[in-house]
């Protein structure tokens, strides 16, 4: 701690810069975090870019994501192998998205992911029927569940496919005025 | 802002061409240009993706998650997928052979935002766009036609493409990224829906190919180097601000926490408190900086009697606190100037013999000058910050779509304690309920009975809110007039009695102590009233919570406005007109007073009311009724008390210079007591909170009757009331804003060379005209913001229904497509990829 250590070179902390919406100091605290999660697995020099990856379970442990009913689907969507482990890079990533400065878009594109879980691509009545019961946590009977469902289907879908492609989902998100602020995570 | 302006135009376009029959494919082509661009440019995405899915790791599993066979590798049990789900189409109800299913898997809805093919492909078609915006050199001609986006190019691409396509498309995107400035480059990077990886990797080559190679033939290597060198010196600079700034940045842990526990609603109330606080430290530090810290310099020599300190001072401000930089009386009203000070005459000329003229400090001007410029540039940040978050929360509301947007974007993903996620939970429950009993009932109407009534309770319960209002109003009028009587006497009686000296200590005393009345009689009927406010809006029925909380702000907002009025009458009406009632030598101190008792006596209302409000009513309904429900935290009621009490300090900026200093300790005493009390006290609102939207309602009512009330009065006591003649900057001047005029007149005499600047001081404060026209064109300003908001609103509702319309109708043309397709390709089996194209062509 009191001996000062190079974590980032100059050279890392500029591309991180540029590519996500944290500054040097944030991203050092990032790193502070992601080290404090399994601190005998991550290193703390990071000049050489090591091949670490923390595997779902301990992410979805940190205090931010601990009650967040969609924790998995967070994760996953953000690994780079689908499984839900994260290297750092992949951490960095999912804090950025999901910081106040992320543009509308970007945000958009996550939270389909997010709420995708069969990754098939489309928000269909299944991925709809498994978000409401993780939002209500299970409280509404089934039948409301499968009106909602129908409704909300109905009202959002465009192209009348009967399930949501992004398309569909970013021209709904487009109404949400509170969607911004509401998906967005302080770390 | 402006891509959004762009989109606006290109698809103002389309609206003019879908008119047209879309006959000739040319025509097509350019009229639906930017449709089909994207169409394309995503079919690239989709050949993309073709590719890249024997690569990406892309697994999918229903159930479990876990490792299940790529897409590529078992096409058949895709298909099978993807049959399923298009048995659940009524209007498709054919079986489709694997081929048409791989080349549907790669539409480019399937794989937005997916792969990384398609996301490079789709971020190159953008920097194209902005390329072609930002300089007009690069024109859709300079590129390939595989680099253009078009329908045709797709047909041919998605048959001789391989592993190297993406690598091209990556380095045409990182040539395009390269054109760009480096902000933009920088905001492109950002906005890429890649991982932090990818994005450094094409980062690296954007700046690389920079450095390697030379721009242009005419351009020198040296040159663009030393310019590379700079703006990355820039960038660096830039940056180690940035943290500076973010380090700066204030009570970030515990807005976390309250974020984490409350969700965006209450927080919402914090921040409007930072953004108050940062408003007063701006006011405070002009202040400070151009009147209290000269006046402290050039105190004058104390007055020789010293009262004495009793403690009550520090509520009323009267006592020995009249005479110090704290009030309007105190400051001089000479050209202080530094090394010598004795100048007697009022209008000194900066040149006095013996002195250096250099250092010279001219305060009556100063403190005009100061207060005008403070109230202007606040007025400027106040529009600014307004009109900023009008666009950013401004979006239709329909109502219809009303039930998807709150199963996805009612999650508060900052709030992260158990309980309240239960509780949020809870809630979004009962509002999805509520909502799928509105649809029902929606449905089936109301009867003209029912619908009566309600208006009745309406009517009623306004009407006996506006009576309360005036009441309310009546009695602050009456009191304050009594009280000025009182005052009056009590200041005769304590003339008279002048030679007993302990009786006229207590008199004094008392004298003070009465002052104290009208600011508690005012802060406990704005106290009290709101309750009874809730007490009548809970009687009545609204459709939605929205309705009920603008209702119940507009009623508080309305007693508020009132109140601060019939004050504002009794202290410029009143006191100001006729000080000699009350043998008062300075009346501005006088009122400054009045308004420092009213700030603190309001902070003291406050505090007790959340003791009481809160802590108490917790109490009682956790001992005594046994029920497990906390109070809620009244965001509405707490914002409107924040607003009262910035009125109340910008009121007193002119007669109190340190008033903000004051208001400064209060927002910081009440940012921790309200924090502690709602971590103690308090639940989440049950309430759906619609924070952006009512963000910038409060923005709103800070500028519109806070601000610009306080502007209006300050204004005209600057214009139109007699000064004070004894004390204050201004003694001797009909009004405060003769100090310009005379000073404009002794620069003008002493210095011929800057009569220039006489005359814009003569036509531009002096001239009412001048303001007029000002604020005039302020108001036009204003006025076609707000036009062109409201046009753009009506033209996104109709880009949206002919969004919908088209869309319905591409829907259509891709079954029809499909259809098509399938049936071709039966007919010539084994399917080729040469026929498969020339039946797509066919098709277009």
């Amino acid at each position: 701690m009191g001996n000062k250590q190079t974590i980032f070179t100059d050279e890392q902390l500029d591309a991180y810069q540029d590519c996500t919406f944290f500054t040097r100091k944030e991203i050092l605290r990032l790193h502070g975090r992601y080290h404090e999660l399994a601190p005998h697995l991550v290193p703390m020099d990071y000049t050489n870019e090591p091949d670490v990856k923390l595997p779902l379970a301990l992410i979805v442990n940190m205090p931010e994501l601990k009650e967040n009913p969609f924790r998995n689907r967070i994760v996953e969507s953000f690994s780079e192998d689908g499984e839900g482990n994260l290297s750092f890079n992949d951490f960095v990533d999912m804090f950025s998205v999901l910081s106040e400065m992320a543009p509308r878009e970007l945000k958009a594109i996550y939270a389909f992911k997010i709420y995708d879980f069969n990754t098939d691509n489309f928000i269909c009545k299944e991925d709809l029927e498994k978000t409401l019961n993780k939002l209500t946590r299970e409280e509404l009977t089934s039948e409301e569940v499968n009106l909602v469902c129908e409704k909300a289907i109905e009202e959002a879908d465009l192209d009348g496919d009967s399930k949501l492609s992004f398309a569909d989902f970013e021209n709904m998100i487009s109404r949400a005025p509170d969607f911004l602020s509401t998906f967005h995570l302080r770390i | 802002m402006a891509a959004r302006n762009i989109n606006f135009d290109m698809d103002l376009h389309h609206m003019e061409v879908t008119m047209e029959s879309p006959v000739d494919e040319d025509v097509v082509h350019s009229s639906f240009s930017r449709l089909i661009e994207e169409q394309s440019g995503s079919l690239d995405q989709g050949h993309g993706a073709l590719e890249l899915e024997d690569l990406s790791d892309e697994r999918r599993d229903h159930v479990t998650y876990l490792a299940a066979p790529s897409w590529a590798e078992h096409g058949q049990q895709r298909g099978q997928d993807l049959e399923v789900a298009m048995v659940n189409d009524p209007l498709i109800d054919e079986r489709w052979s694997s081929a048409t299913l791989r080349v549907l898997s790669s539409m480019p809805s399937r794989t937005i935002g997916r792969s990384r093919g398609a996301i490079i492909s789709q971020y190159y078609n953008r920097t194209m766009q902005l390329c072609r915006r930002r300089q007009t050199r690069p024109t859709i001609r300079d590129f390939s036609r595989s680099a253009r986006p078009s329908i045709r190019g797709y047909g041919v691409e998605s048959d001789c493409g391989d592993g190297s396509e993406e690598e091209r498309k990556k380095d045409q995107l990182v040539n395009n990224l390269q054109k760009l400035s480096i902000s933009d480059r920088v905001r492109m990077l950002r906005a890429m829906p890649l991982s932090v990886a990818e994005k450094s990797d094409l980062r690296k080559r954007a700046y690389n190919y920079k450095e390697g190679r030379p721009i242009s033939s005419s351009q020198m290597s040296c040159c663009s180097r030393l310019k590379y060198y700079i703006i990355i010196a820039l960038r660096q600079s830039w940056y180690s601000w940035l943290s500076f700034l973010h380090s700066l940045q204030l009570w970030q842990v515990p807005l976390k926490r309250v974020s984490g526990r409350f969700g965006t609603g209450v927080l919402s109330y914090f921040l409007f408190l930072k953004i108050l606080l940062f408003f007063n430290i701006f006011l405070f530090l002009i202040n400070g900086f151009f009147l209290v810290l000269p006046q402290a310099i050039h105190r004058p020599p104390p007055a020789n009697l010293s009262q004495k300190f009793t403690g009550l001072e520090l509520l009323t401000g009267g006592g020995s606190f009249t005479n110090t930089v704290m009030f309007y009386g105190h400051y001089s009203h000479r050209t202080l100037t530094s090394g010598c000070r004795h100048s007697d005459n009022a209008s000194v000329p900066t040149d006095q013999p013996g002195c250096p003229p250099r250092l010279s400090f001219n305060m009556p001007l100063a403190y005009f000058f100061t207060i005008g410029v403070s109230f202007f540039i606040t007025c400027i940040i106040l529009v600014y910050s307004m009109s900023k978050s009008f666009g950013k929360s401004f979006r239709i509301n329909k109502s219809q779509g009303y039930l998807a947007v709150k199963v996805f974007s009612s999650w508060d993903f900052k709030v992260i304690k158990r309980t309240s996620v239960k509780l949020q939970s809870e809630n979004i429950c009962t509002q999805l309920k509520e909502l799928l009993g509105e649809v029902s009932r929606r449905e089936e109407g109301q009867s003209v009975l029912h619908r009566l009534g309600r208006a009745l309770v309406h009517g009623l319960a306004w009407i006996l809110c506006l009576i309360s209002t005036g009441g309310a109003a009546l009695a602050v009028y009456y009191f304050s007039e009594y009280m000025h009587k009182d005052l009056e006497t009590r200041v005769l009686e304590t003339r008279d009695l002048e030679t007993r000296d302990l009786e006229t200590g207590q008199r004094l005393l008392e004298q003070q102590a009465s002052l104290l009345a009208l600011p508690v009689v005012v802060s406990s009927l704005n106290l009290l009233m709101p309750g009874l406010f809730n007490a009548v809006g809970w009687m009545e029925v609204y459709d939605s919570p929205s309705i009920r909380t603008y209702v119940a702000i507009f009623r508080n907002l309305l007693l508020k406005v009132s109140m601060l009025g019939v004050l504002c009458y009794h202290w410029l009406g009143r006191v100001a007109a006729d000080p000699g009632k009350l043998l008062l030598q300075c009346w501005e101190s006088f009122v400054g007073q009045e308004l420092y008792r009213f700030l603190l006596i309001d902070f003291i209302f406050t505090v007790l009311g959340t003791f009481f409000g809160e802590f108490l009513w917790r109490m009682c309904s956790q001992r005594v009724l046994k029920r497990k429900r906390m109070p809620e935290f009244d965001i509405a009621r707490n914002v409107l008390e924040l607003i009262y009490g910035q009125t109340l300090a910008w009121l007193g900026v002119l007669f109190s210079p340190l008033l903000p200093a004051v208001q400064i300790v209060k927002l910081l005493l009440l940012f921790y007591i309200k924090k502690a009390s709602l971590m103690q006290n308090c639940q989440a609102p049950r309430r759906p909170w619609r924070a952006s939207q009512m963000s910038t309602v409060f923005i709103t009512l800070l500028c519109f009757p806070s601000f610009l009330g306080a502007a209006v009065s300050v204004t005209y006591t600057m214009w139109t009331i007699r000064p004070s003649q004894d004390c204050g900057p201004f003694r001797g001047l009909s009004t405060m804003f003769q100090a310009g005029k005379q000073w404009m007149l002794e620069l003008k005499t002493a210095n011929p060379n800057l009569t220039w600047l006489t005359w814009i001081h003569t036509t531009m404060v002096e001239n009412p005209l001048f303001l007029f026209i000002s604020a005039g064109i302020f108001l036009m300003v204003i006025y076609f913001h707000t036009q062109v908001v409201d046009g753009q609103r009506k033209v996104i509702s109709l880009l949206q229904e002919q969004i919908e319309n088209l869309v319905s109708i591409v829907g259509e043309d891709k079954k029809f497509l499909i259809t098509r397709l399938q049936t071709i390709h039966e007919q010539r089996r084994p399917p080729s990829r040469k026929t498969h194209r020339a039946s797509e062509e066919s098709c277009f």
